[in-house]
């Protein structure tokens, strides 16, 4: 006898669970519904708006799709089904200005996006060319010294809380004053160096190093929750395991737990440099501006990328659009920088990674 | 699996190797055998427990442990979940303090030395006194080799590539491993089978030269063969090493264990106690305590 054979014959009804399906063409037309309602709302002014289409097509398509499942499937299916469009609509708005922004930057950005503007300084130049050399290095010496002051501090302050200040009074003032510090206005960071520097060395102090400070100020606290968030997530039994072989603490920390949870560390460092690196305003006033390299961060001012393109935007010079061109390619740079310390992320993580931790 | 089902699993896979359980006849009798891992015998290595008491901050777990623990043989720890008998074992080697705020009050004697006398150094005592724990717990930064030499690197002893790898090779044959992954000692640990970790656990334990071997459920997280592997590795094990055993599984404290201790509980929030400790053949047939009676028979709770 066959499996066939035992399968009770189709009912002359419809079968109670295939019943009331909302099926894929009764879908793609209220999809199709929704697009068209927003080509609808181009009409009364004639011109094409993109994000008020995407935004009523959006909010059609969840009203549709709410009452037509309400009607065919029911009150459950039509529940999940709004949802799933809500959440799906809310992903799409965040993504379209993320999307148009990468795209305007890359767009306008590649018009300066030559040789000159990566071997070329502002030095002498009023016009046309000149290049962010000067800028490019400046960042990379403040962002570089900013993340070789903050991630000692934040890691020891991350091994501090997770394996030795567990639920002492101390630990936890110190991780209320970290989230405190995460919230710091960039600006405030910038002038508290301006201030520790001009009584250090006087008035009117501008040098790479105040810039830093400023910056470890902004990614110390970044650092620390990302670390001890990581740290915390070794499971206790690796631990355990190498104090019962007779191994002391600081080494079961140093050899156990922060190889199984560099990865994760490492990410949270890059996340921290690169929330840092686009900072303005507290360059602006650390650091300021120069025209030409400076690769002295003790000694005078230097460029950074923001503050060039902020200057280059503001002061454009003659003609603007000269000026204007490098502040977009300055722009551009700079997300290349993030995304490019992104992937170095990515790609320690995977090769660091333990085998086998799940 | 029902409790039933693995019982019964462990029962048939135990009938096909009869010399494990004719060992029991014969437990201290081991002069015989030579473990890979055999040591010259030094200090008898008797553990003796005095009125020890233990605590989580204030809460009194385990209340005042009396108990000699013999030399060179396996002695099971057995009880209902939540008597204390993991919390006990712990403190055998001072691991019981890694938690926040636990502590003890008592004596535990090994050689004549209590192990929590003023000026006793925690980590000097869990080298001496071994663990292996309930989960596979392998590192998984690490390959297989540098699991088993982890204890001797880790405890900065710098050891010549030759004698790392004699090592590697006879921490492993003792752990009954080495013919399993002597072709593949630089992959991770953590690919080996739940069970093969479990004995590079046991290898990484014993790779350190310990007198004692804690064992805490070491089979709970494994299937019938692994763990009928690991009780074997136990009775080769005891001619060199005191090996003190948590288990649930009362056929399992029957099979490897020459002594058993019977841990139980009056009530939740109570602390646990010893109930009765006795050569393990007479716990499971002729028991003195009634609760113990109910407890071997399955008649308990």
């Amino acid at each position: 006898m066959t499996l066939t054979d035992q399968r009770p014959a189709p009912s002359e009804q419809r079968s109670s669970i295939t019943a009331g399906r909302l099926g894929r063409p009764r879908h793609v037309a209220v999809v199709a519904g929704a697009v068209v309602l927003g080509v609808v709302t181009w009409l009364p002014t004639g011109s094409v708006n993109w994000a008020r289409w995407i935004i009523v097509t959006l909010v059609a398509y969840c009203v549709g799709i709410y009452v037509a499942s309400r009607i065919v499937e029911g009150r459950r299916q039509a529940l999940d089904r709004l949802m799933l469009a809500v959440v799906t609509s809310c992903f799409l708005i965040v993504v379209f200005p993320l999307v148009s922004l990468v795209w305007t930057v890359a767009e306008r950005g590649s018009n300066r996006f030559d040789t000159i503007f990566f071997t070329e300084t502002m030095r002498g130049v009023v016009g046309e060319g000149g290049g962010a050399y000067h800028a490019i290095i400046g960042t990379l010496i403040v962002t570089g010294l900013a993340t070789l002051m903050s991630v000692p501090f934040g890691l020891f302050t991350a091994i501090y809380l997770a394996e030795y200040g567990h639920g002492t009074k101390l630990a936890k003032a110190i991780q209320s004053m970290v989230d405190v510090m995460t919230g710091i206005p960039s600006i405030v960071a910038g002038l508290f160096a301006y201030a520790l520097f001009e009584l250090l060395f006087g008035p009117g102090t501008r040098s790479g190093i105040a810039g830093a400070v400023a910056l470890t100020v902004l990614m110390t606290p970044v650092v620390v929750r990302s670390a001890e968030e990581m740290l915390r997530l070794v499971p206790d039994e690796l631990r355990e395991a190498a104090y019962a072989l007779g191994v002391p603490k600081w080494k079961v920390i140093v050899k156990i737990v922060i190889p199984t949870a560099i990865a994760g560390i490492i990410t949270g460092v890059v996340l921290a440099i690169a929330r840092v690196i686009g900072e303005t305003a507290p360059l602006l006033v650390t650091v300021g501006l120069a025209q030409g390299v400076n690769w002295n961060p003790f000694d005078g001012r230097m460029t950074t990328l923001p503050v060039f393109t902020y200057y280059q935007y503001v002061q454009p010079g003659l003609p603007p659009e000269a000026g204007q061109d490098r502040a977009w390619a300055a722009a551009f740079t700079l997300v290349i920088i993030v995304m490019v310390l992104f992937s170095i992320a990515r790609i320690l993580s995977t090769v660091l990674k333990p085998k086998g931790l799940k | 699996m029902t409790m039933f089902d693995q019982q019964a699993a462990i029962r048939s896979t135990g009938e096909e190797l009869p010399d494990m359980t004719n060992r029991l006849d014969t437990p201290t009798d081991t002069g015989a055998m030579v473990s890979p891992t055999a040591r010259p015998t030094g200090p008898d290595n008797r553990i003796v427990v005095e009125n020890l008491n233990i605590y989580y901050s204030e809460f009194l777990a385990v209340q005042d442990v009396n108990m000699v623990i013999e030399p060179r043989s396996v002695t099971a720890l057995i009880g209902p979940s939540g008597c204390g008998k993991s919390t006990f074992i712990r403190s055998l080697n001072r691991m019981h303090e890694v938690i926040d705020g636990a502590h003890v009050k008592g004596s535990v004697y090994v050689d004549g030395e209590d192990l929590y006398g003023p000026g006793v150094d925690p980590v000097a005592v869990r080298r001496k006194v071994g663990m292996v724990f309930q989960r596979p717990n392998p590192f998984p930064t690490m390959s297989i080799a540098e699991n088993v030499l982890a204890g001797k690197r880790l405890n900065s002893k710098r050891i010549a590539k030759t004698d790392a790898e004699d090592l590697v090779e006879a921490s492993l044959r003792g752990a009954n491993l080495w013919n399993e992954v002597k072709d593949r000692l630089d992959r991770p640990g953590s690919s080996l089978s739940g069970g093969q970790q479990q004995r590079l656990c046991i290898a990484r334990a014993i790779a350190v030269e310990p007198e004692i071997l804690l064992m805490d459920e070491p089979c709970s997280a494994l299937d019938p063969i692994s763990t009928l592997a690991i009780e074997q590795l136990m009775n080769e094990l005891k001619s060199s090493y005191t090996i003190v055993i948590v288990t649930h599984n009362m056929q399992q404290a029957g099979r490897v264990s020459d002594r058993t201790a019977f841990f139980s509980i009056d009530g939740t929030g109570m602390p646990g106690h010893v109930i009765e400790m006795d050569d393990t053949d007479v716990m499971f047939s002729n028991p003195k305590q009634q609760a113990t009676i109910d407890y071997v028979t399955g008649r308990f709770g």
